[in-house]
C-alpha cells in the first residue's frame, strides 16, 4: 500500500519532503545494498543453480528439475533426513518454549537468590555450540561419561544417549531445552509486565493460583509464546552445529538432519547444484509453516491493545 | 526428594497449629526450592563436569565411578593443551581477524540503518523495514552456498573476507533492536537540534548515539560472542591451519581422541581447552549480566 501511495504522490511532493525521502533512504542504504548482494542474489543465483548440475570444477550444466526429481523420487536418504528433521523442529520447538516458560514461571515467583538461578538458566545460551558439543558428547558417553559411570557404579543399566538410534534425537531436543536462555528472559520480561491489576479483579473474582495462571498468565504471554516458537521453527529447521558434532548425523542416520545433509551434497560430494535445490525446498517449507503458524495464532494468540 | 521427607515433617510440627493452609504454603516453598535446586544443579552439571575433567590425569577419566575431585588437581593442563595445540594463534585469528572487525561493522552499519527506519520519516519506510526483518526467516543454508561460490570464484577463500565484509551492512537482527531503542528517545531532543540548524547526521552522532549506549554496547557485545561462537562460518571459507579459529581448533583438538593408540590427555586437554573458551563469555556475564538480560528483553517486546 505504502509503496503505491508513495508513487502517486511523489510529483506532489514539497522540497523538504523529497529531501528527507533522499537522506532516509541514504540512512538505510548499507542494509539496501547488503539486502541486494547478500540476500537477493544469492537467492536468485540458487534457485538458477538449483537447475544445473555444478561440482565447482566445471561450469555449470543446465539440467532442468532433474535434481529435484531425484531428491523427491530417488534419493535414498531424503525420507529418513526429512522425517528426522520434522521429528526434531515439531517437538523441540514447542519444548524448548516449555523450558523457557517453566523456568521464567519459576524465576517469577518471590524468592531468594533471583538473580542467581536466573544467570545459572540463562548461561548454557551463551555457551560456544562447539563446547557445547565436546562437553556433552563426554557427558553422555556410554562407559566413562559422568552420568554412565555414575549409574555403572550404582549397577544400574546405561543409558546409551548418542549410542542408540532411538535415543540421539531425544538427546539433542533435550540439550536444546537446556539451552534456552534467550527466550527465558523474554518471557521473564513480559511475565513482570502483566497488569498487577489483573491478578487482583481475578483475586475479587474468587478465582485461585491456578485460574490466574491459567487466565491470565498464560494469555499475557501467547505472543511471546508465538514469538519463541516461531524462533524455534526457523532455527530448527536449520540446526547444523551441535547434531554435526555431537553425533555427525549418526548413529544409522538418526541425527541426519536436513541442515547437514544439504552441507554434505555441497561440500563433501560437491553438488552445488543439488546443494541449492534443496535450500529452496527448505526456504519454500519454512515460510510454510512460519505463514501457517501465524494463520493459527489469531485463534490463540491474545492482544491486550486491540489490534488484533 | 529426600531433602522434601526429612524435613516436612518438622516444619509441619511447628505451624500445625495456626491452619492447614499455611503447611500447604510451605510445601509448596519447599517444593518449589527442591525443583530449583535440583534444575540448577542439572544445568552446571556439564560445566561442573567439564572444569574437572580438565584438572585430571589419564587413568582419572577412565575410572568408575567417576571422579569428581581430582587429586591432585592437573593445572598444567590450561597451558600444555594451549600452547600443545596452536591455541595462540586461533585466538588471534578469532579475535583480530574475525570478532573485532565484525564488531566494528556490525555495531556502525546497524547504527546508522536503525536511524533510518526509527527517526526519519519516508514513504516506504514500514515496508523496507518488514522486508528488513523478513529476511531473518532466509536459512542460512540457502545463501550459503552461491555466496561460497561467488568468494571463491574472487578467490577469497581462506580469508576472513566472507567473513568479515557482510557484516559493514547491518544485521537485521542489530536494527530491529537499535530501531526499538531509539524510537523510546523522546522526539522533541531531535526536534530541538533540527531548529538549532543540526542536520540528521549531527543529530544521529551527537544526540542519539550517546543516549544509545547502552543499546550499542549490548550490540557490540552480542556480535563478538556471535564471532566467538560461530562454527559453520569458518568451517565453510577456512581449512588452512593457520587461518583456524578457536571453534575449528577445538574440533581439531577433539580428533586426538579417536587416534589410533591413543593420544596423552586427550580427554583433560579438551576439556581445559572447553573451559578457557568459556570463561571469557562467563566473565563478560558476570560483569554485564543486566546488559545481556535487558538487551534481550529488547527484542523480545512487540516482536
Amino acid at each position: 500500500m505504502a509503496v503505491m501511495a508513495s508513487t502517486t504522490n511523489r510529483p506532489r511532493m514539497s522540497a523538504a519532503a523529497r529531501r528527507r525521502q533522499l537522506i532516509g533512504l541514504l540512512f538505510v542504504s548499507p542494509w539496501l545494498i547488503g539486502f541486494m548482494l547478500w540476500t537477493i542474489y544469492p537467492l536468485i543465483s540458487s534457485l538458477y543453480y538449483s537447475f544445473t548440475r555444478y561440482d565447482l570444477l566445471r561450469p555449470p550444466v543446465f539440467i532442468g528439475l532433474k535434481n529435484y526429481i531425484e531428491i523427491f523420487t530417488s534419493d535414498p536418504n531424503f525420507g529418513q533426513v526429512t522425517y528426522n528433521t520434522l521429528y526434531y523442529v515439531g517437538l523441540s520447538a514447542p519444548l524448548g518454549v516449555a523450558s523457557a516458560f517453566l523456568m521464567a514461571t519459576l524465576l517469577n515467583t518471590e524468592m531468594r537468590g533471583r538473580s542467581i538461578f536466573r544467570a545459572i538458566f540463562f548461561f548454557p545460551a551463551i555457551v560456544p555450540a562447539v563446547v557445547v558439543a565436546m562437553v556433552w558428547q563426554f557427558l553422555v558417553n556410554i562407559q566413562y561419561g559422568a552420568i554412565n559411570a555414575t549409574l555403572q557404579s550404582l549397577g544400574l543399566p546405561v543409558i546409551p544417549f548418542i549410542a542408540n538410534p532411538a535415543f540421539a534425537k531425544p538427546t539433542i531436543i533435550l540439550i536444546h531445552m537446556w539451552a534456552q536462555g534467550n527466550a527465558m528472559v523474554i518471557f521473564l520480561a513480559t511475565l513482570q509486565d502483566v497488569p498487577r491489576s489483573l491478578y487482583e479483579a481475578a483475586t475479587v473474582d474468587g478465582a485461585n493460583a491456578w485460574h490466574k495462571f491459567w487466565n491470565v498468565t498464560i494469555p499475557m504471554c501467547t505472543p511471546v509464546i508465538l514469538f519463541n516458537l516461531v524462533m524455534g521453527l526457523i532455527y530448527g529447521f536449520q540446526n547444523f552445529t551441535l547434531p554435526w558434532l555431537l553425533t555427525a548425523g549418526g548413529p544409522n542416520q538418526a541425527t541426519e538432519f536436513y541442515a547437514i545433509f544439504l552441507y554434505r551434497n555441497a561440500f563433501a560430494y560437491l553438488r552445488m547444484g543439488k546443494a541449492s535445490a534443496l535450500a529452496w525446498i527448505l526456504f519454500v517449507v519454512v515460510v510454510f509453516f512460519t505463514i501457517l503458524l501465524f494463520r493459527t495464532s489469531a485463534r490463540w494468540v491474545y492482544y491486550s491493545s486491540g489490534d488484533e | 526428594m529426600s531433602v522434601q521427607a526429612s524435613t516436612s515433617p518438622s516444619a509441619g510440627a511447628e505451624v500445625g497449629k495456626t491452619s492447614a493452609i499455611n503447611i500447604g504454603a510451605i510445601l509448596l516453598q519447599l517444593a518449589k526450592y527442591v525443583l530449583l535446586f535440583v534444575l540448577a544443579f542439572t544445568f552446571m552439571l556439564p560445566f561442573i563436569w567439564m572444569a574437572t575433567s580438565a584438572l585430571k590425569t589419564d587413568s582419572q577419566v577412565y575410572t568408575i565411578p567417576p571422579v569428581w575431585i581430582p587429586i591432585p588437581p592437573q593445572w598444567q593442563n590450561f597451558p600444555d593443551a594451549w600452547r600443545t595445540y596452536n591455541f595462540n594463534l586461533y585466538m588471534f585469528n578469532t579475535v583480530f581477524r574475525y570478532a573485532i572487525p565484525t564488531t566494528i561493522g556490525v555495531t556502525l552499519s546497524s547504527a546508522v540503518v536503525a536511524y533510518g527506519f526509527a527517526r526519519i520519516s519516508w514513504k516506504g519506510r514500514d515496508v523496507l523495514f518488514f522486508v528488513c526483518l523478513a529476511t531473518m526467516m532466509v536459512p542460512f543454508q540457502v545463501t550459503m552456498v552461491p555466496l561460497f561460490i561467488t568468494f571463491k570464484n574472487f578467490g577469497l577463500i581462506n580469508t576472513y573476507w566472507p567473513l568479515v565484509l557482510p557484516a559493514f551492512f547491518g544485521s537485521p537482527y542489530f536494527i530491529f533492536m537499535l530501531r526499538q531503542f531509539y524510537r523510546t528517545i523522546p522526539v522533541e531532543l531531535s526536534d530541538a537540534a533540527y531548529i538549532d540548524g543540526a542536520n540528521e547526521f549531527e543529530i544521529l552522532w551527537k544526540i542519539i548515539l550517546p543516549l544509545a549506549k547502552p543499546a550499542l554496547t549490548v550490540v557490540a557485545l552480542f556480535q563478538f560472542m556471535n564471532a566467538w561462537n560461530d562454527y559453520l562460518g569458518p568451517l565453510i571459507y577456512l581449512n588452512q591451519e593457520d587461518m583456524k579459529t578457536i571453534a575449528l581448533g577445538i574440533e581439531g583438538l577433539r580428533r586426538t581422541i579417536a587416534q589410533v593408540g591413543g593420544v596423552r590427555l586427550a580427554y583433560p586437554y579438551l576439556m581445559a581447552v572447553s573451559t578457557l573458551v568459556t570463561l571469557p563469555i562467563l566473565i563478560a556475564f558476570f560483569f554485564a549480566q543486566r546488559t545481556f538480560i535487558e538487551g534481550i528483553s529488547l527484542t523480545g517486546i512487540k516482536g
